[in-house]
């Protein structure tokens, strides 16, 4: 499992990157991107995707 | 509502000063600054310490006055946000610190570097970079601390401040008196979590997202300590509020209290901006702003005399310019790369300096002038407020139809004070009066009993009386405080003689949606 960022939701804040344990996300043409091979869903690491707690679109972080 | 006189002592306000006195542990020291002007205006500094003046005498945030002669800009390298606000809807900048409507174009540190010095060298008396947004300075802490120290190599002579929510401020003091920022303004909306939860649905805090009563309680527990450790350093704080009727109206005199207890030096009570269509929590669930006669009166509560704030224009996360102007569209990125930029400190010292000259001579004028107004103290407790059309200088100067923003004033046998400013759509557009704008006018000014203008055309002239609100030409050039006492005591005198009746004003609205800068006339 990973999670992914719905591109045309995105706002491009920036603010999950710096909040990635895996360091899997990144900014891609305007938006931001997770890395589906580095992501762990933020398990053995926190109690939740940090992605997904931070990002103020709902729905934008989603279960890939 | 409260009586005012519960809060806000003259002995907390000097309290304020001697606190600050104290030398800054980090350093905290500001740049420049040489003889304080005597001032006696409605930001009367005059019993402000020396080195407190120093700081704030050209910042156009934190001086009533300096905002009519320095200019500041903010640079949009933060866009990362740690909190959620129900009046902000992060799709677009955030409404109420920065205006809606148009993202910013982000810049990384390296361009806002390069703009910053290409602005400062087009416009001298840019003397303040804010990192204000588009979300949190501090929760973009790596891009907004590279930008300052970038900043400070190229162009030291410019001051540095931010704006938060507080949540990360803790954090990040001493990496904030590193930089000599002297300038921190934290955004405060309640000092009560039960309040605060109807304002704020979240907080990231700790890896974790944070909702409710604790959400807040730890945003409050934040701001506190960040003010306290700031005003321990020395470093100036600016309290802005929004002021959200029916949800912290009252309580927003407990903030003012608690704020000015832990050392803030100015308190900004802001309307709340909220339009369906901005798409926020409160624009979509009906939450109204306050009208203007009810900002006043938290204003008025909360006012001790020095320390409100009655000038922010509530500008954007990446405004350029004079505050009320935006610049920021000659200073794209687009622009900045064929622009030729030398970046001449000697040459905006000078520039300052002439600055400084003007405006104390502008001041000395005034003092001057007012002196020979028409004071002439009554036995009746009356005041009304007056709208004025100016275009700078102190003076009214403008034409009623070219004036986008009123400054206004409470005017009473012995003086006239600034007690805010309403932006309008401008009446003339291209030559002709535009008689749909009128009424909006009208409703911006409703509660001034006159407006003073440099000159009016007759339609407006009769749509104005006839809404009560009196045109006056008769003082065209002169300072506006002078002018407003001199009506006022004139229309004293017609009182008197039966040729007026008094009567009061209804309310006046503030003004929604997006400020856009003026097209430059044709």
């Amino acid at each position: 499992m990973a999670h992914k960022i719905i591109a045309s939701t995105c706002t491009a804040c920036s603010a999950c990157e710096p909040e990635c344990p895996n360091v899997a996300i990144r900014e891609k043409n305007g938006t931001y991107v997770i890395d589906p091979k580095k992501c762990t869903d933020c398990e053995g690491h926190f109690d939740s995707p940090q992605c997904v707690a931070v990002c103020p679109v709902d729905g934008c972080i989603v279960k890939a | 509502m409260q009586q005012a006189t519960t809060y806000v002592s003259i002995g907390q306000i000097k309290a304020l000063g001697a606190k600050l006195d104290a030398p800054a542990a980090g350093g905290c020291s500001t740049h420049g600054g040489e003889g304080k002007a005597s001032c006696g205006s409605s930001d009367g500094p005059d019993d402000m310490p020396q080195d407190i003046w120093d700081k704030v005498k050209n910042h156009p945030c934190y001086s009533e006055e300096a905002h009519h002669h320095f200019a500041r800009m903010h640079v949009a390298v933060a866009p990362a946000c740690n909190i959620q606000c129900n009046y902000c809807n992060r799709k677009y900048d955030c409404s109420n610190e920065s205006r809606p409507g148009v993202v910013s174009q982000k810049l990384t540190p390296e361009q806002a570097v390069r703009k910053v010095v290409a602005v400062a060298s087009e416009i001298p008396q840019m003397t303040v970079l804010g990192v204000a947004g588009p979300g949190d300075a501090l929760a973009n802490p790596a891009k907004t601390f590279e930008t300052f120290r970038m900043l400070q190599q190229q162009a030291p002579d410019i001051k540095l401040c931010i704006s938060t929510n507080g949540l990360a401020l803790p954090d990040y003091v001493d990496e904030i008196c590193k930089y000599n920022v002297d300038h921190v303004t934290i955004t405060i909306n309640m000092v009560d979590p039960a309040v605060g939860e109807k304002i704020y649905p979240w907080i990231f805090w700790d890896h974790r997202r944070v909702t409710g009563y604790e959400a807040a309680k730890i945003l409050h527990e934040r701001q506190m300590l960040g003010l306290e450790m700031l005003t321990a350093r020395g470093v100036l704080t600016k309290i802005n509020s929004v002021l959200i009727p029916g949800v912290n109206d009252q309580h927003l005199m407990d903030v003012n209290r608690e704020v000015k207890k832990r050392g803030a030096f100015l308190h900004n009570i802001m309307p709340l901006i909220s339009e369906a269509e901005h798409g926020t929590v409160f624009g979509l669930t009906g939450q109204r702003g306050p009208s203007a006669s009810e900002l006043k009166a938290v204003q008025d509560a909360c006012m001790g005399g020095a320390n409100l704030m009655r000038h922010c224009r509530q500008c954007r996360a990446d405004a350029v310019g004079l505050l009320g102007e935006d610049r920021s569209e000659e200073f794209t990125l687009d622009k900045l790369d064929q622009m030729d930029v030398v970046y001449d400190l000697e040459k905006r010292r000078i520039y300052q300096e002439q600055v400084e000259v003007e405006r104390q001579a502008q001041h000395a004028a005034k003092q001057q002038a007012l002196a020979a107004a028409s004071a002439v103290p009554a036995e009746q407790d009356l005041q009304v407020l007056v709208a004025v059309a100016t275009k700078g200088g102190g003076r009214v100067n403008e034409h009623f139809g070219h004036v986008t923003e009123f400054q206004i004033y409470e005017v009473s046998s012995t003086q006239a004070l600034f007690v805010g400013h309403r932006r309008v759509d401008q009446y003339c557009q291209g030559g002709a009066g535009d008689d749909e704008q009128l009424p909006s006018v009208v409703r911006a000014i409703n509660d001034c009993h006159a407006v003073l203008v440099a000159k009016i055309g007759a339609c407006p002239r009769d749509e104005l009386s006839q809404a009560g609100i009196e045109p006056v030409d008769q003082y065209v050039g002169e300072f506006i405080e002078k002018a407003a006492l001199d009506w006022f005591n004139e229309y004293r005198a017609r009182m008197a003689s039966g040729a007026v009746v008094h009567q009061s004003r209804g309310d006046a609205q503030i003004r929604q949606g997006a400020y856009t800068s003026v097209p430059l006339a044709a």
